[in-house]
């Protein structure tokens, strides 16, 4: 008995010493159950709409303040004529337009029945879905609410436009998101693992004393990870135009390029890691831990990013894949150019410079 | 310097400091060409720091350093043209093929596809190996790999090649076979530098310098060694400066 609690002992000891054991055993629970609850849930929180409101009478002013005092949308826009409607979808912060037609007010009490246009940006279904519901909730609460003298009762419609995917469909967020997760994944976590390889293999030391310049050694271990990743995006969409009807409405060679941009982000992600880590495991945990979660679940891939808390919404910005996500979808859904997205194409870009300048500063270090 | 001169590396008043700590203070040495020159000392004493300047993997902090008639300052890639380097992890791709290994390396180094097939044939044929072209490293004994690993070092006909504990953990069989291979190529005017725990291989070393804590305390025959300490063996000798 006494060997055996010396024994268990010492395995304890190994635990407590070993700070990723620890991690993975405390950290990750813990974690996960705070992002998950947090980040999987069905209610919107302040989600930025605008308002046309054509009539401006006080009976659509009491509906706008109804609807914002909800505490579930936030009035990002007011919109005042038609043509701005189609720019505010193409920014894509907007996901929903509330339309009150001309006269409301005057119908609402002549006709007894007046319209409200819900405009939805569909490239997330069950976004649009939700954001639908509160409201027409929220406006057929309030028709309940108003009786006219004579005890009738007016019918306010709501009427829904899934605008850019009318038919609702999942994939058109399926596909630009899962091409971030594998696209990430492949590049970074596969460079990452072949350079701390030739790491501990040895083979790096005889290729650095080789008269190879580093950039070259670099250069030429991220080349076929580049090509092969690229081909991996390409078949990706393939498959989505010619399986699952998704559309391209932008252009190709825009669609490419942001494809390839975020594949060299990735891979320079790939180099930093690479030299932050002793191993194969290292490389390969570190890749797991840091790029395969929080792109599953902060990108915005599974669950809208409105609706999380402003920490994870914070945190969300740092995830190249929310990036590449709204690039994608924009330029396929929407067919949005280049003036609608420079900024987050400008912040991949940046991305990019910044993994590869801390890559080319840890390399020196390692090499004095 | 003449690159021509006696000495394929000189070096005067090598300082390498990391930070606080002084890993090689104040060496001072020359290699003859064609020498095999033993660089020993213990685990921590400056070895490797040293031999990573000289390969023109790490910057020294001062120091007037020529390596083949190079400065190790301003000209590390003509260095790196004419050295070639065998690490103590053999750094052959475990999922290549010989042939393959060959082929990389000496593409690296810049050789024809001619010159590549010419040298891998003869360096096999040596090594009595030819027949195992194709297989996998990874299907290859340790031993084997040692020599194959030098071989390759050897491939693109460098001036010096650096050993970095070449036989660290092969038999005393092909220890001994390994150090034929060696002297044969020293035997053709190229200079080997080799760091090594075994005080048996120092006994077959030209001249052997043993540093301790970052100071070279004594650098001349295995011969004189013996009798400058009075003892029977390179063993004692490395006892007494390293205690």
């Amino acid at each position: 008995m006494k060997r055996f609690v010396g024994f268990v002992r010492k395995e304890f000891i190994h635990i407590f010493r070993d700070r990723r054991t620890l991690l993975i055993l405390f950290g990750m629970p813990v974690a996960q159950i705070l992002i998950f609850g947090y980040v999987v849930t069905n209610e919107i929180k302040e989600a930025r709409i605008a308002i046309y409101d054509q009539s401006k009478d006080a009976v659509t002013r009491e509906i706008t303040d109804k609807i914002l005092s909800s505490g579930y949308f936030r009035l990002a826009k007011r919109i005042e004529d038609e043509s701005q409607i189609e720019e505010t979808f193409q920014k894509g912060e907007i996901k929903e337009i509330i339309v009150f037609e001309p006269h409301f007010d005057e119908k609402l009490s002549q006709e007894k029945s007046a319209q409200v246009q819900i405009l939805l940006d569909a490239t997330d279904a069950n976004m649009a879905n939700l954001l639908q519901s509160y409201t027409a909730g929220i406006i057929s609460d309030y028709s309940k609410n108003i009786r006219f003298d004579n005890g009738q009762m007016p019918v306010i419609q709501t009427r829904p436009r899934m605008l850019f995917n009318n038919e609702l469909k999942g994939v058109y967020m399926f596909v630009p998101g899962t091409m971030a997760l594998i696209l990430m994944l492949v590049t970074a976590m596969m460079t990452s693992i072949s350079i701390t390889r030739e790491k501990e293999m040895g083979t790096m030391e005889v290729l650095l004393v080789s008269p190879l310049k580093s950039i070259q050694i670099i250069a030429g271990k991220v080349m076929p990870y580049v090509s092969l990743a690229f081909l991996n995006g390409v078949v990706i969409l393939a498959l989505g135009y010619f399986v699952f009807d998704m559309p391209v409405h932008g252009n190709i060679i825009l669609l490419l390029s942001e494809t390839l941009l975020y594949i060299v982000m990735a891979l320079s992600l790939g180099i930093f890691i690479s030299t932050v880590s002793p191993t194969q495991q290292v490389a390969m945990f570190v890749s797991m831990f840091a790029l395969l979660l929080p792109t599953m679940l902060l990108s915005g891939f599974i669950f809208p990013i409105e609706n999380m808390p402003w920490p994870l919404q914070w945190l969300s910005t740092i995830i190249p894949a929310r990036y590449f996500i709204v690039l994608i979808k924009n330029i396929m859904i929407k067919g949005t150019g280049l003036l609608f997205i420079w900024k987050e194409t400008l912040i991949l870009l940046l991305m990019t410079v910044i993994f590869i300048g801390l890559s080319i500063r840890n390399f020196k270090i390692r090499l004095e | 310097m003449n690159r021509q001169s006696q000495y394929m590396i000189t070096v005067k008043d090598m300082v390498k400091k990391f930070g606080q700590f002084t890993a090689n203070d104040h060496l001072t040495f020359n290699v003859k060409r064609g020498e095999i020159f033993g660089f020993l000392g213990a685990n921590g004493a400056g070895k490797t720091t040293a031999m990573r300047i000289l390969c023109g993997l790490s910057s020294p902090t001062s120091g007037e350093i020529y390596v083949a008639g190079y400065n190790v300052y301003r000209e590390t890639e003509k260095i790196k043209r004419s050295i070639g380097y065998m690490s103590q992890k053999f750094s052959l791709y475990e999922d290549l093929t010989v042939k393959e290994n060959f082929r990389f390396y000496g593409g690296i180094y810049g050789l024809k596809r001619r010159k590549i097939r010419e040298r891998t044939g003869y360096l096999l044929d040596k090594l009595n190996f030819s027949h195992a072209m194709n297989q996998k490293i990874s299907d290859i004994p340790l031993g084997w790999k040692q020599k194959l690993a030098f071989s390759i070092a050897i491939m693109h006909e460098p001036r010096i090649v650096f050993l970095d504990e070449p036989t660290s953990g092969v038999d005393p069989i092909t220890r001994r076979q390994f150090w034929e291979m060696i002297y044969e190529t020293a035997s053709q005017e190229v200079t080997v530098f080799v760091t090594t725990h075994y005080m048996d291989e120092a006994e077959y070393c030209s001249r052997v310098s043993i540093m301790d804590r970052g100071k070279i305390k004594a650098l001349d025959t295995p011969a004189n060694l013996k009798q400058t300490y009075r003892v029977a063996n390179m063993n004692e000798v490395f006892v007494q400066i390293a205690r």
